[in-house]
């Protein structure tokens, strides 16, 4: 039955039996249907997402000089560029360095937790990973608020610390960077753990018994098996993560100061309440141009092509 | 002691993170039952009351915001459903030229940074004369919704024998028959899943609304937004509650039903005489 298939089915999966009556129109409706499928969605996504980036791209190059009321003149004002590395530096640099400690600590929490739940929850693994999405169940921005009371100067958490010795007696977490750190690290943790699971869950144990039969012990068996097999889940998780941390904005606006913001609060200034349209648009795409260099070094380095 | 700690410390240091991603959930629950002392009051007070859940329900400025989000999230679910899900039935079953650009451009979205995206919509909406409001948002939420629509139908249809429809065609069942009585009833899980992420995803966006709404029509995460400036009132505590409340029971039950289906299966697989392999 299957060798039918294979011989009928052609390109797709189906088995379509021949039917003598419309074998032309049969092929060519089966050529132009996938068209027909993807049309709505991609000329969708062509029409807000590709035409919007370029439009993007045109705002960058705008004379600055312009206004949003007035209109802006179009000078190929590369200048924007420069302007906007230069005068957002810091905010770039803490983007850079908030979000790659955000990675690092995301990796080294999610991933026992998606090792636990791949090879050692047994029919509690649904459950598991139920929880791990639950923080997804309430707002973003209530669960970054959640934080501002628990890292306050009058919670539990600070009290507590402030009592241990060693620990000066007016430290304070909230509105420090440790603070939008923490914020990062718990906002984004489920993106790092899902593809880490996904990854961790093919792992077969067979492959760590023969490990250990063949006198590793169980670091040399991590290093050697389970972290390479793991490698696809490691890209996707700490890309999953780097990507929004770096342009996030909500845990700088709400947990830091004004020391504090990251670029995407610079961007989000620049458009909704200075209505610098071009230099914002540079900003923009400076973060853009600057994710995808950081990105693709990164998977280069890291020797797998299976991020999509 | 020691080799037992040894054994299972990836269990333990799994089990001690899923509890620290607990802790703000529970802080939410708390605090909207607890009373606060005016609006710049962020802190945990510990007298317990439920005049927030009752004033919650009142009509205002917030009831407003949950019903926007609610609406755009339901017609942005249906919309990106749609589209994403035809869009996988073509990369799934079909070879075509073109696909690896129409895999680059579901995937390029879920690789943008927020800010990047919703910037640029709002680039294209100012240059186009759009006015801002709820097309706009409407129109940026399909938009991100659809590669996760994506996404998750097509593993989902790459996750299924074709034997199954090969076999109903060999049962004389035509195309559209198969379709609608064996492909689609396969595939809906999937379906199902892509439209609660879609809804997940549009309902809590912020960012993206954020720079694509006028000041006049306000989403749910806005009005937090919009009121953290001057003060949170507690209310929205209540309505994050309720919303981890409903969806946890949704999962739950997602979980129960997938459940007795695999174990009635199970036993037909059973009871069959038919060799299973």
């Amino acid at each position: 039955m299957s060798a039918l298939g294979h011989l009928g089915g052609g390109g797709s999966s189906v088995a379509v039996p021949p039917r003598a009556s419309e074998p032309v129109a049969g092929a060519k409706r089966r050529r132009v249907l996938p068209y027909l499928l993807l049309l709505p969605g991609a000329l969708w996504l062509t029409v807000f997402f590709i035409a919007p980036l370029v439009s993007l791209f045109a705002t960058s190059l705008y004379d600055p000089t312009g206004s949003l009321q007035d209109g802006y003149a179009m000078t190929w004002h590369f200048a924007n560029y420069a302007d906007a590395v230069r005068d957002f530096l810091p905010h770039f640099g803490r983007s850079l360095a908030y979000s790659l400690i955000t990675t690092l600590v995301c990796l080294l929490l999610g991933y026992p937790l998606a090792y636990a739940i791949a090879q050692k929850a047994g029919r509690f693994k649904n459950l598991l990973l139920v929880c791990v999405i639950a923080p997804f169940f309430t707002s973003f921005l209530l669960r970054t608020l959640a934080w501002k009371t628990i890292l306050s100067d009058n919670g539990g958490l600070v009290r507590f610390l402030r009592d241990l010795p060693l620990v000066p007696d007016d430290l304070r977490l909230l509105a420090t960077p440790f603070a939008v750190v923490c914020g990062l690290i718990y906002n984004f943790l489920p993106f790092m753990v899902l593809p880490l699971y996904a990854s961790l869950e093919k792992l077969d144990g067979r492959l760590l018994e023969a490990a250990s039969d063949l006198y590793a012990g169980s670091f040399a068996a991590f290093r050697k098996v389970t972290l390479p097999l793991s490698m696809p889940g490691v890209v996707a998780g700490t890309l999953l993560t780097f990507i929004p941390a770096a342009g996030d904005y909500i845990n700088a606006s709400l947990l830091g100061t004004p020391n504090t913001t990251m670029i995407g609060n610079a961007i989000q200034s620049r458009f909704l309440v200075v209505n610098d349209y071009p230099s914002a648009a540079a900003l923009s795409f400076v973060l853009m141009g600057a994710i995808l260099i950081l990105v693709l070094i990164y998977v280069r380095r890291a020797g797998t092509e299976e991020v999509v | 002691m020691w080799r037992w700690l040894r054994q299972r410390w990836t269990l333990w240091v799994g089990l001690l993170v899923l509890v620290y991603m607990f802790v703000p959930i529970y802080y939410v629950v708390r605090l909207s039952f607890d009373r606060s002392n005016g609006r710049l009051d962020y802190d945990l007070n510990g007298t317990f009351t439920t005049e927030y859940w009752h004033s919650a329900l009142r009509p205002g400025e917030m009831r407003d915001a949950v019903i926007n989000s609610l609406l755009i999230g339901l017609i942005a679910t249906v919309v990106a459903t749609i589209l994403g899900t035809l869009m996988s039935f073509a990369l799934a079953r079909h070879r075509f030229r073109g696909r690896a650009s129409t895999n680059l451009l579901i995937f390029l979205p879920m690789a943008t940074p927020e800010v990047v995206m919703g910037s640029s919509l709002l680039a294209l909406f100012v240059s186009a004369g759009i006015p801002l409001g709820f097309v706009t948002v409407l129109i940026a939420h399909v938009m991100f919704c659809v590669s996760f629509v994506v996404v998750t139908v097509k593993a989902r249809l790459a996750g299924m024998d074709p034997r199954l429809e090969e076999a109903a065609m060999d049962l004389y069942a035509s195309e559209r028959q198969t379709f609608l009585r064996v492909t689609l009833p396969l595939v809906a899980p999937g379906i199902l899943a892509a439209a609660l992420l879609s809804f997940s995803l549009s309902f809590d966006d912020f960012i993206i609304t954020n720079f694509n709404t006028s000041a006049t029509f306000t989403t749910f995460p806005m009005y937090v937004w919009g009121s953290s400036l001057r003060g949170i009132p507690r209310e929205v505590n209540v309505v994050g509650t309720v919303m981890f409340g409903v969806a946890f029971v949704i999962v739950v039950i997602g979980e129960i039903l997938s459940w007795r289906r695999r174990r009635s299966l199970r036993s037909a697989l059973r009871a069959s005489t038919l060799p299973t392999s």
